[in-house]
């Protein structure tokens, strides 16, 4: 099974995307991180209002094997948060980039979308990684 | 080379997409490309086909082979009859467990089926006790393979490939026949809470076996089913893993197996230990808990009541079946009753609780 890379977003090595809109930066995992995690069973999400900063794990993904935390790759407030993800968690499995986005932020710096990856880096870093 | 053995399957597993990992010495898938939640319903549904030949096999045999099993483990085994197979456990003398076990009652020897991680272990404590018995013990788990089929369709998948009329093959009773050609043991056993059979036969035949049951299952769904799957399983149905429900430091009252435990038919290993346990137990009991608030309750996370610690979470997950997270927990009386509020500590959170009745789901064979 091959595992999808769109271009439309960009990737922390940590595995989580993000998706500037021009206003806001829409995060949620990749299909590499959904595919290893297996079943998504359970998430916990920030609240609205947060202020959080890049790097800071603000997302609990608990999938049938274990639970993994999810990073924000850029600081800012948390504007939106997908609440359907509470009671659908498999939609992280069947639509990673899509359905299943976690939280929108007000960016306060944009210039840490810059840091990640794009779709071509991140998925020759993935390739790496399963060499070893 | 990699430090775990590999079964005679490692190549089908990871041609089928098997995600392997370490489980007791071994490289076993913990699913396949279908995911552990669809290979989880396909059992309750269908079926499922599961590769579990690390667990492993000895043959007893002699004339006082009844006696030794009489001595070495709880059961009255002079109860059952030739081709029945019944769940019992070994226990070291202070009442704590050593195994699990399954035992098979054939015309002219006894199986035991133990836990793979506990093989060696429970084979020098047999060994142990053995030497004033006249009878043998054979550890024949490596020549000997061992598969599971379970769920409401196994019968019709397994009747495609064996002569051998199934109906007469009840719960907890085995059989000898061909199955796609192949000499099997059948038992209609299992760890799924399902009906279902587990089969035994030559290692080399694995492929040829495995192939044939896959084939033959395909019109009813069945599927092939990893660890994780096992796993959710055995713990709705409230079936005890070794090294989570019981071990070295559990007893057999607290993990409510003394049903298991005759207290007539004589000494046993163990049993001056156990039924001091079941007459004046102090110890933790074993509960089953449904979450309150949002959580997964996970392996070894602290079980509270206020400020205080009582217990510990053996095994919890969301239930694919029931839809709730569940766990099951040793705790002390009076914690124990049903209804009981309490805290599990999720990742050092308090998150609520309530003991609810076990098993979580009532196996199909209890209906």
């Amino acid at each position: 099974m091959s595992l999808n890379y769109p271009n439309d977003v960009r990737y922390a090595k940590t595995d989580e995307w993000a998706r500037y809109d021009g206003e806001l930066v829409v995060v949620g995992v990749s299909d590499y991180a959904q595919d290893a995690l297996s079943d998504v069973v359970f998430v916990e999400l920030p609240a609205l209002g947060d202020v959080v900063a890049a790097g800071d794990e603000v997302v609990t993904v608990e999938s049938v094997k274990a639970a993994a935390e999810v990073v924000t790759p850029v600081s800012g407030e948390v504007v939106a948060v997908n609440a359907a993800l509470e009671d659908t968690p498999e939609l992280i499995n069947t639509d990673p980039y899509g359905e299943a986005w976690f939280f929108k932020v007000k960016p306060s710096d944009l210039s840490e979308l810059d840091a990640l990856l794009d779709a071509a880096a991140y998925e020759a870093y993935n390739a790496e990684r399963e060499d070893h | 080379m990699s430090e775990y053995q590999r079964t005679a399957l490692y190549d089908r597993h990871v041609a089928m997409g098997g995600r392997m990992v370490p489980f007791a010495g071994y490289e076993l898938p913990v699913q396949y490309l279908t995911g552990p939640l669809a290979e989880h319903h396909a059992v309750r549904k269908a079926a499922g086909l599961f590769d579990i030949d690390h667990m492993g096999q000895f043959i007893l045999k002699g004339p006082d082979a009844e006696l030794f099993l009489q001595y070495v483990q709880p059961r009255d085994v002079g109860q059952m009859k030739v081709w029945e197979a019944e769940y019992s456990f070994l226990c070291y003398s202070d009442g704590t467990f050593i195994d699990d076990i399954f035992i098979y009652r054939l015309p002219d020897e006894w199986w035991i089926i133990v836990n793979a991680a506990n093989r060696h272990k429970d084979l020098f404590w047999l060994d142990t006790h053995i030497a004033q018995f006249d009878c043998e013990l054979e550890d024949i788990s490596d020549p000997t393979y061992m598969l599971a089929l379970q769920g409401p369709q196994a019968q019709t998948v397994l009747q495609k490939l064996t002569d051998l009329d199934l109906n007469q093959v009840t719960f907890h009773t085995a059989a000898r026949a061909k199955v796609a050609g192949i000499d099997t043991l059948i038992g209609a056993t299992g760890y799924t809470g399902e009906y279902g059979y587990e089969m035994f036969f030559p290692e080399e035949k694995a492929v040829a076996m495995w192939e044939s049951l896959l084939e033959a299952g395909k019109p009813e769904g069945l599927l092939a089913c990893g660890l994780a799957a096992r796993d959710s399983l055995r713990f709705e149905a409230c079936l005890p893993l070794y090294g989570h429900e019981i071990s070295a430091s559990a007893e057999p009252v607290g993990a409510r197996l003394s049903w298991v435990c005759d207290w007539d038919k004589g000494p046993w290993l163990g049993r001056e230990a156990v039924l001091k346990n079941k007459l004046e137990k102090n110890g933790r009991w074993l509960v089953g808990l449904e979450m309150v608030d949002r959580g997964v309750p996970r392996e070894h996370y602290p079980v509270a009541v206020g400020d205080e610690v009582v217990g510990w979470v053996t095994t919890g997950m969301k239930s694919p079946t029931l839809d709730k997270f569940l766990a099951l927990a040793y705790v002390p009386s009076p914690y124990n009753k049903l209804g009981t509020e309490l805290m599990v500590l999720i990742r050092n959170k308090p998150k609520g609780a309530k003991v609810v009745k076990r098993p979580f789901y009532l196996p199909a064979y209890r209906r």
